[in-house]
């Protein structure tokens, strides 16, 4: 089918819009290969991590730091989690699909000719379908990062606040609501029901169902603070612990 | 736009049909208050009396009058004139995705041959006929759509990949959200999204959201919680074991819902 309207709308990037739809692109891509560049450059470098009580978000849980069977960095280990979490998320297969793939640039911009396109049936897309074991994951690594982030205010003199207190927890607590705000943690919660009334656990189903779909609806916000948070809260562990940066105690 | 009947804007309007056809340019004076359909219709009256045009309430509510303004999928009955750059002509095309009868009609017959494919609604054996409104809160905003296919045309599935055998499109997937999520309904739909309506084709890209003019969440309230029963009845080991569990211990008949 199609329509036989005349307009040569079958090429790439051709439409009738007027506006500048591509600058809408343009940030995803920006923003999202420089955390990649950088949170790559960081999970090889295998040093400045830690700092007093500091852990960078990159390296928690910290596995075999001393390097007794595994020869890589410690970042290695344990990135696969939260980078799966991210990558299958449903906030940013929109933003990737748009801004990377280009399928499609923007709304009613063409992506040109009609190539055999599978969307998510075909591997490697299908593995989407796994973001909920992603979350679990997730849960499991936000109570590693809850723990550093107390851990961060006990320096060795004591309880104490510094910057870097702060920045873990701010941080903890942008990815706290970025994974709560999980499209598939509110299908879970309560969403999968048809009738929450004559459920058991029904009622209480709903009311979860409820707040976190008031979180979902910034879902999007979420993604990108915790993704800002968890890069300057490893690039501030690292500069402190390189001696770049004065970690500063305001208690 | 200038107050009073003094200024003019030029409609780039689309004149042909399923052979083909160019877009002829029209001079309009503006009136305070005018929507781009209020424009079509003045060219009707005074410059083309056979300018095709599918149109009804002009109040936003039939959606019959879909069609692409400056390149954007809308209802013409609800896009002000003032709203639009007037340094240029506004083009009014029809909705690309499907075909042209003639000028800004299109033959959306499609969407109804898709909808057959959706199983009714089935009632729960032994159903009590009564409801609990904060069971159908959810499922009524799905019956705000008012059937404009502006969703289906900005789709990138069936505009650009033309996957009409194998895709149902946004509308299909709130009409099914509607009766999967229907608190008295038995059925399970999730063979027919994965299989027939393709919904696996959808890559959540939300440009159908972004068109819809009733404001309904297509892509987190409908196909997203949707792709998640086909997640739950498909692609999870653990739930498709506790199904298999509980099917043997207690058989469900008339269809299942999703109660796990």
């Amino acid at each position: 089918m199609g329509s036989s309207a005349d307009r040569p709308l079958t090429i790439f990037g051709s439409t009738s819009r007027r506006d500048a739809w591509w600058v809408e692109i343009l940030p995803v891509v920006i923003i999202l290969s420089a955390f990649g560049i950088y949170a790559t450059y960081r999970a090889f470098e295998g040093k400045f991590y830690a700092w007093g009580p500091y852990l960078s978000p990159f390296y928690s849980p910290l596995i075999d730091p001393d390097h007794h069977w595994w020869r890589f960095s410690p970042a290695l280990l344990i990135l696969a989690g939260p980078l799966g979490f991210r990558a299958t998320c449903y906030y940013y297969r929109k933003a990737y699909y748009r801004a990377f793939f280009l399928h499609p640039p923007a709304c009613a911009v063409s992506e040109g000719g009609r190539r055999d396109y599978r969307g998510e049936t075909r591997f490697p897309f299908i593995l989407q379908n796994l973001h909920r074991w992603f979350f679990y994951l997730a849960l499991v690594f936000l109570c590693f990062l809850w723990w550093d982030a107390i851990r961060a205010f006990f320096f060795s003199d004591g309880f104490g606040i510094g910057v870097g207190s702060l920045v873990l927890l701010a941080n903890i607590m942008l990815l706290t609501l970025y994974t709560f705000s999980c499209h598939s943690l509110r299908h879970l919660a309560g969403g999968k029901l048809d009738c929450f009334s004559c459920t058991r656990f029904g009622p209480p189903r709903r009311t979860a169902w409820g707040w976190l779909s008031r979180l979902n609806e910034r879902h999007m916000l979420f993604a990108w603070l915790s993704l800002f948070s968890v890069g300057l809260a490893d690039l501030y562990v690292r500069m402190v612990s390189a001696g770049l940066l004065k970690d500063i105690r305001l208690l | 736009m200038v107050e009073g009947s003094f200024a003019d804007a030029t409609l780039r309007v689309f004149r042909g049909d399923k052979q083909g056809g160019t877009p002829a340019d029209y001079r309009v004076p503006l009136v305070p208050g005018m929507v781009v359909l209020d424009a079509l219709h003045s060219i009707q009256s005074h410059q083309a009396p056979d300018l095709a045009v599918r149109w009804n309430c002009k109040a936003g509510k039939c959606g019959s009058c879909s069609a692409e303004v400056n390149g954007r999928p809308r209802l013409t009955c609800k896009t002000r004139m003032d709203a639009l750059p007037l340094d240029q002509p506004i083009t009014i095309f029809p909705m690309k995705a499907f075909p042209v009868i003639k000028d800004l009609v299109t033959d959306v017959s499609w969407n109804f041959r898709v909808n057959q494919k959706i199983p009714p609604f089935q009632p729960r054996p032994g159903t009590e006929w009564k409801m609990d409104q904060r069971d159908v809160n959810r499922v009524q905003e799905f019956r705000k759509c008012i059937e404009c296919f502006l969703c289906q045309d900005v789709c990138h599935v069936l505009r650009d990949h033309g996957k009409l055998e194998q895709f149902g499109g946004p509308r299909f997937f709130v009409r099914t959200a509607s009766l999967e999520m229907h608190p008295l309904d038995g059925a399970s739909r999730a063979q027919v999204l994965k299989n027939e309506l393709g919904i696996g084709l959808c890559n959540i890209t939300k440009c159908c959201t972004e068109v819809c003019p009733e404001d309904i969440h297509i892509t987190d309230n409908a196909i997203i919680p949707l792709k998640e029963r086909v997640v739950d009845e498909f692609y999870d080991p653990l739930l498709m074991l506790v199904r298999k569990i509980r099917s043997a211990k207690k058989p469900r008949p008339g269809g299942e819902g999703h109660g796990i």
